[in-house]
């Protein structure tokens, strides 16, 4: 395990240079000078003078060479200063900083609400392969991993909030105001992990030491909650950072529908009027984070699994 | 998909290995059949046996039939703004209504299955075929160049495809043809992953080994000795994939990063339909409902094809 983690860490520092470097060629693989962007932005409607485009571009710090640009913003990001936004020139860090409660509350929300019918749901359909639950369970799987969040969003606001008045269909600050997008956002890890947990459980129930737990007398329910469901979930954890990504990828659609002041509407809304220093903070942010996750998850997964330590690491 | 790409990677080099000898060399993998009608008819039959495997055929089957000939099929155009005629409930001259600028509801949502299934292949062969290239030139030439695009490809892989394309969709400005690259531009990344390995066990293969002995060149052993073990995966793959490109593109589309009004494609249908959410319901769904049905149709083909092409799992239920 030592030797493992030590493995892991180091390359760690290599991945993060990776990722600020991929993130900081987004915004210089863009066509258009950020400059003149910004100072559209800031004077709508008129055309920028070519001195004004100079020193802005001076401002800017991007008159430098693009490795001494790249090596300007990595030094920042790494004393917690990601520039400036374009447009409302707050510092990038702070409101990534202040953006991410509402969207872990969300994505956690909707990671729980996954879990809670997939586990069982998953487990019972494979119990009772082939049967009505089974086939009740699949269906939903291949309908919910179908279903286009934003589409399930306003399905959600027009039964719930237009037309039974029963939850409020936007904003941010009450415990009502987050089942609306949580359910949304849920839909399509949950129909994953469904499918998961269903395959995994199908295999292990097959397995010998199953078979030996029911041989020794143990009740059904024993078998499954004592025996194959620790190891049923090694495979949910090893997806951690894949349903992450799904996560975070959704709650950018559905924080823009129901106005969630999220990560994911300020991304949406600096995408769209190019934005580029808040757009790079974020996209390096959020892949930073899914590494780590996905570390951890790998990490946990070792620790959960004793077979694991035995192999060699896999390519 | 985790899952459907692993028995997808893991199949390939097994039937080679089953089939392998001189005697098959450049043989099209088995399951995918050139050896003959019946054994391809009776593979067809079992793929329609599958009562989803049918409906997904059907619906991708008429979602292409309604996507090509949407321009001569008997519609309003989508495109004509018609004020005094603005959202009417369906009725027979308007079989789904229309919208808030008067345009026929059906009309659009047939040419929005154009629109969709055009993006949807052009990013589904645009990535394809850098996957294919990355994939095929790392797993065979090895050594240095497979390190550091592998190294990418791992890389790449901690963002999250759809936030990724999203910044580039931003950056390359507001269109449908940007979104198609933005989205070919990050989805090429698991897939070279997963054609690297095949290509890699298949590298190792004897018949592989006596193709070099007998003097064949690299690009020979790639085309002749390699890629069919490459394709039955890569039906695999391409057809499980048609449905997450459709959902990521519509979603672009929706975020208002892609097809711009008046085009009709789906994800901008619904965009534009935000305001009209409480007056006319069906704006929103009717779009949101093709997405789906496309989705769907997808998936199910893509879930027939596996099972097909997978002997691994080919059981009852799974």
């Amino acid at each position: 395990m030592g030797a493992y983690l030590v493995r892991r860490f180091a390359t760690l520092p290599l991945m993060l240079l990776g990722i600020s470097a991929v993130s900081f060629a987004l915004l210089n693989l863009a066509p258009g000078d950020p400059a003149e962007i910004v100072l559209r932005q800031r004077n709508p409607g008129q055309m920028p003078s070519p001195a004004a485009v100079s020193a802005m571009r001076t401002e800017l710090g991007l008159d430098a060479s693009l490795p001494a640009q790249y090596v300007r913003w990595m030094s920042g990001a790494l004393s917690g200063d990601m520039g400036r936004s374009y447009v409302t020139e707050r510092p990038v860090a702070a409101q990534l900083a202040r953006r991410t409660v509402p969207t872990v509350l969300l994505t956690a929300a909707a990671l729980s609400l996954a879990l809670l019918v997939a586990v069982p749901v998953g487990i019972l359909s494979a119990q009772r392969r082939g049967g009505a639950v089974d086939a009740i369970a699949r269906l939903a799987a291949l309908v919910g991993a179908a279903v286009p969040s934003y589409a399930l969003a306003f399905g959600l606001i027009i039964l719930f909030a237009v037309e039974l008045s029963w939850l409020p269909a936007l904003g941010y600050g009450s415990v009502s105001q987050i089942v609306l997008p949580a359910i949304a956002l849920s839909l399509a890890p949950m129909a994953q992990l469904m499918r998961l947990l269903r395959a995994s459980m199908l295999e292990i129930l097959g397995q010998d030491y199953i078979r030996t737990a029911q041989a020794k007398g143990l009740s059904q329910q024993a078998v499954v909650v004592r025996h194959a469901l620790r190891n049923a979930l090694l495979p949910a954890i090893g997806a951690t950072g894949v349903n992450l990504g799904y996560l975070l990828s959704g709650a950018v659609i559905v924080e823009t529908i129901f106005t969630w002041p999220g990560l994911g509407q300020l991304i949406v809304g600096a995408a769209l009027t190019r934005d580029y220093p808040v757009v790079q903070g974020f996209v390096a942010y959020i892949a930073v984070v899914v590494l780590l996750a996905n570390l951890a998850a790998d990490i946990a997964l070792r620790m959960a699994d004793p077979r694991l330590r035995y192999e060699r690491e896999e390519v | 998909m985790t899952s459907d790409t692993e028995h997808a990677r893991q199949t390939a080099p097994t039937e080679a290995r089953r089939n392998g000898g001189p005697s098959n060399v450049g043989a099209r993998n088995p399951a995918w059949a050139t050896t003959g009608g019946p054994r391809r008819r009776r593979q067809w039959n079992a793929l329609l046996r599958e009562p989803g495997t049918a409906l997904g055929l059907l619906l991708v089957m008429s979602l292409l039939l309604a996507g090509l000939l949407a321009p001569w099929l008997p519609l309003d155009d989508p495109t004509e703004i018609n004020l005094p005629e603005r959202l009417l409930s369906p009725s027979p001259e308007h079989l789904l209504g229309t919208d808030h600028l008067g345009r026929d509801t059906f009309s659009r949502i047939i040419h929005g299955a154009r629109m969709t299934l055009l993006a949807a292949a052009a990013t589904l062969i645009l990535s394809m075929t850098i996957a294919l290239t990355v994939g095929i030139l790392s797993g065979y030439h090895g050594g240095w160049p497979d390190t550091a695009m592998t190294g990418v490809v791992d890389l790449l892989l901690a963002f999250p495809p759809l936030i990724l394309a999203l910044a580039l969709a931003g950056a390359l400005g507001p269109g449908l043809f940007n979104v198609m690259l933005a989205a070919s531009a990050v989805w090429w990344v698991g897939h070279a992953r997963i054609i690297r390995g095949i290509t890699l066990g298949a590298r190792r293969m004897e018949y592989v080994t006596a193709a070099r002995a007998s003097g064949a060149g690299n690009l020979r052993i790639i085309l002749r000795h390699i890629a069919p073990n490459i394709l039955g995966p890569i039906i695999v793959i391409a057809s499980l994939d048609v449905g997450w490109i459709i959902l990521g593109i519509a979603g672009l589309n929706f975020l208002g990063l892609g097809a711009q009004p008046p085009t009709p494609e789906w994800g901008a249908m619904l965009n534009s339909a935000r305001p009209h959410l409480q007056t006319a319901p069906r704006l929103p769904l009717l779009p949101g409902a093709a997405i789906f049905v496309a989705v769907l149709g997808f998936n199910l083909l893509g879930d027939g094809l596996r099972d097909l092409l997978d002997p691994r799992i080919r059981r009852p239920g799974s």
